[in-house]
């Protein structure tokens, strides 16, 4: 038992050093960013995934035909923890690559793999994923999107509807959306799946306005879009299989949530005069708490390292890495909300030029809300742990063998 | 990246598996819990030491196997599960550690190899009354070679032939093992919330005593030993926590209300789901635990503190919520579940309270970040 690399994955990650070094943009000094605000706009992103896809850096678990480097899962990870040190600008295409190519690489023909592919891996092009409506989020096979043929006798297909909490619509180029081709058949059974072009005039995008203050999500709209038969993943009214390849990446893709952690939480207690003038952490109710989510986080840190060993035996991660977000956006949201009492009466101010750390613990405050529902709610997870990890049966479904047309709504 | 037990150690974790499924169900366990005669397991205890576990980390030049603190940490694992009833904890996680640890060529030459053979039962004599024992309110003294003082609850006090007591000398608080054979010992049993490890009352009356490690350091050493047994104590909680895990699944797929099985409903599901999270941080935990005791890194006393927090909380929710799983039957005697229920609270308790183990890391934790 060791935390070091073997000679191979040694040899790869002092190759990726020296190619960061290189190549990234020069490493922070000083003071790291609380909020981790490293995004210098897309122009930035786009630039810097050129040059990863030029070394085979973009996608390296791809094949080398696809522009990947036909290496292997611990790469890839070796990778990120070497990026990681560099201020390297956001990457808005982990959504594409992670879900949307890999699923278009899955179910299209050979021209349209090769039309996209290569774009998307160079960063030249951005992808998102329309599932969530909003009649359903944890409950995607309840889309209403219609695609219907067109009447013209072509073949084509007509898209109406709306899809919501959609990441990176606005910027994206294309898109793959999942649509009720049959109410007359269950829900799993009457959607099909298409890729579209996010900039065709019968897409409108806006951008939803988060309770956080911020905008990452939009609203998309779909008004008599008209798609070729050949935009089509997968066959007609299959398209939960073709979702459920799609959204097999996805808790890796969402990840963990970060925001202000148990050091950032110790920091501001030394300096924040607490109940008898002195330091707030001398105060034994908040020590215990600093001390639960240490363990937490050590939990889930050691938790990351039992699903990299696994990976670098070549082995399947166990279902253990599934318990990270649960953990995490939880933490994050009551870690949060313990710093900014900690202020007593000033915790209210949200400015990032009087609160601590700039305001660190109130934007985590606001955005954790949304942690916890992102990429599975804390709910659907724990279903998730229930059912695939520990086996207990599925929800006694209702809607299972009823007509999509016959469903109760509600509102 | 090898954050991982190696083939070898699972070999050995489940070979330990196989043997205490066949030489500790819990109809053994329950003769020790249902019977006020008999404080241990005397048959296992000597099974367990034909196996050679009792000497599994102690050096081979003391007739031990000379195993790793990893192999110790996969058999602890099974021991926790296994509610077994012996005092493998007090003799080897404590006693060996300790001497181990600080002990002169004399005392190892002479513990060790009886530590191995099954000849030692060891008892940590450290509390004397309700609360935290600190330098302040330590009573017991040592003077002249001589120990007086009341020591309790002393875990395995009643079976144990050595005991490793914290006593004060000149004032100085200082570590010092007593011969409990000696007449000048005398133990008590004392009624515990988990009868299967049994608790005593040891009262010392110009007990010839000799000291481990330098005077004075009673506290550091203490605190060293206890970092060491706080890993250990870890997997044993581990192994006990995901047995409660598998019982309640069981019970939840076997058991219907209202037409089906309990275990189809969110409340029973997400309950199990939060006790298979809070099994995995304490796992994870404990696993860096072992790599610290093992190779007796400087983030031991960190890695400890946490890995006994996490294994004290999983082990807690995890005995709790199987009872509550199990619903009314769960709350019988029959049933196994109070036997995790019991032993939870006495691996919580044995090395410190998880209040205090926090206080000890959170200190840690502030002295890294003012040195940062």
């Amino acid at each position: 038992m060791d935390f070091k690399d073997t000679p191979e994955e040694a040899a790869y990650r002092q190759q990726v050093r020296e190619w960061l070094a290189a190549n990234a943009p020069k490493k922070r000094e000083g003071e790291p960013d609380p909020l981790g605000e490293s995004s210098d706009g897309l122009a930035a992103s786009k630039a810097w995934q050129a040059k990863k896809a030029a070394a085979g850096y973009a996608c390296i678990t791809w094949p080398k035909e696809w522009g990947g480097q036909g290496g292997n899962p611990i790469q890839q990870v070796i990778f990120g923890q070497e990026e990681s040190a560099y201020p390297t600008p956001g990457n808005p295409f982990q959504i594409g690559l992670g879900m949307c190519v890999p699923t278009v690489m899955t179910f299209a023909d050979e021209d349209t793999k090769k039309r996209f592919v290569g774009p998307a891996i160079r960063g030249e092009e951005i992808w998102c994923q329309l599932f969530s409506e909003p009649s359903g989020g944890s409950d995607v096979a309840g889309a209403r999107t219609r695609a219907e043929r067109a009447p013209d006798g072509s073949g084509d297909w007509i898209i109406n509807g709306q899809k919501v909490w959609t990441t990176g619509a606005q910027f994206s180029d294309f898109g793959i959306v999942i649509c009720r081709t049959n109410p007359d058949a269950p829900k799993h059974k009457g959607m099909t799946m298409f890729w579209i072009d996010m900039k065709d005039p019968g897409v409108e995008v806006r951008p939803i306005h988060q309770m956080s203050g911020g905008s990452g999500f939009n609203e998309v709209f779909f008004t008599d879009l008209r798609v070729k038969d050949s935009q089509r993943l997968g066959a007609v009214d299959d398209g939960w299989r073709v979702s459920l390849v799609t959204l097999m990446n996805e808790r890796l893709a969402v990840g963990g949530a970060s925001g202000a952690g148990w050091s950032a939480f110790l920091e501001s207690a030394r300096q924040t005069p607490g109940l008898d003038g002195g330091a707030a952490i001398k105060d034994q109710a908040l020590r215990e708490k600093l001390a639960d989510w240490y363990v937490q986080a050590e939990g889930l840190k050691h938790t990351r390292n039992r699903t990299m060993t696994a990976l670098s035996k070549g082995e399947t991660p166990g279902p253990e890495s599934s318990i990270g977000k649960i953990i995490s956006a939880v933490q994050m949201q009551e870690l949060a909300n313990s710093a900014v009492e900690m202020l007593d009466q000033y915790g209210i101010i949200n400015d990032p030029s009087l609160a601590p750390l700039r305001g660190a613990f109130q934007a985590s405050l606001m955005s954790a809300p949304g942690m916890r529902i992102a990429g599975g709610t804390d709910e659907i997870l724990r279903n998730i742990i229930a059912e695939r990890v520990l086996g207990l049966p599925g929800d006694i479904r209702v809607d299972k063998d009823v007509a999509f047309k016959d469903l109760p709504t509600g509102r | 990246m090898n954050f991982d037990f190696s083939d070898d150690q699972k070999f050995l974790k489940n070979e330990a598996r196989k043997f205490l499924e066949a030489q500790c169900p819990t109809s053994r366990v329950r003769k020790v819990l249902d019977e006020d005669a008999k404080s241990y397991d005397e048959d296992l205890w000597k099974a367990v030491g034909e196996q050679g576990w009792l000497g599994a980390a102690i050096p081979e030049e003391y007739n031990g196997l000379g195993l790793g603190r990893l192999e110790l940490c996969v058999i602890a694992e099974e021991l926790g599960r296994a509610v077994a009833p012996i005092p493998f904890a007090s003799t080897v996680y404590f006693l060996a550690e300790a001497i181990m640890l600080a002990g002169s060529e004399e005392q190892k030459a002479y513990l060790l190899p009886r530590i191995a053979a099954g000849e030692v039962i060891g008892a940590m004599a450290v509390s004397e009354g309700p609360g935290v024992t600190t330098a302040s309110t330590l009573q017991a003294t040592v003077e002249g070679g001589k120990l007086n003082g009341v020591k309790l609850p002393v875990t395995d006090g009643d079976i144990a032939n050595v005991a490793l007591v914290l006593a004060k000398e000149n004032g100085k608080p200082g570590l010092y093992l007593a011969d409990l054979t000696d007449p000048s010992a005398t133990c008590e049993a004392l009624k515990t919330l988990d009868p299967t490890r049994d608790a005593a009352r040891l009262t010392f009356k110009d007990a010839p005593v000799r000291r481990l490690g330098e005077a004075g350091q009673g506290f550091e050493l203490l605190e060293q030993i206890n970092d060491r047994a706080a890993v250990l104590l870890a997997f044993e909680q581990c192994g006990g926590a995901d047995r409660c895990l598998e019982m309640a699944k069981s019970y939840a797929l076997e058991r219907y209300a209202f037409g089906r099985v309990i275990g189809s409903y969110q409340a029973i599901k997400h309950k199990l789901a939060d006790i298979y999270v809070k099994n995995e941080l304490a796992r994870s935990n404990a696993y860096y635990g072992a790599w610290a005791l093992n190779t007796d890194a400087p983030e031991l006393p960190v890695a400890a503190s946490a890995a006994r927090i996490a294994g004290s909380e999983a082990y807690w929710f995890a005995s709790k919520e199987n009872i509550q799983t199990h619903g009314g039957i769960g709350f019988t005697w029959e049933m196994d579940c109070h036997l995790h229920y019991r032993r939870s609270r006495q691996l919580s308790l044995v090395a410190g309270a998880p209040r205090v183990w926090k206080e000890r890391l959170v200190s840690q934790l502030e002295r890294r970040n003012a040195a940062a």
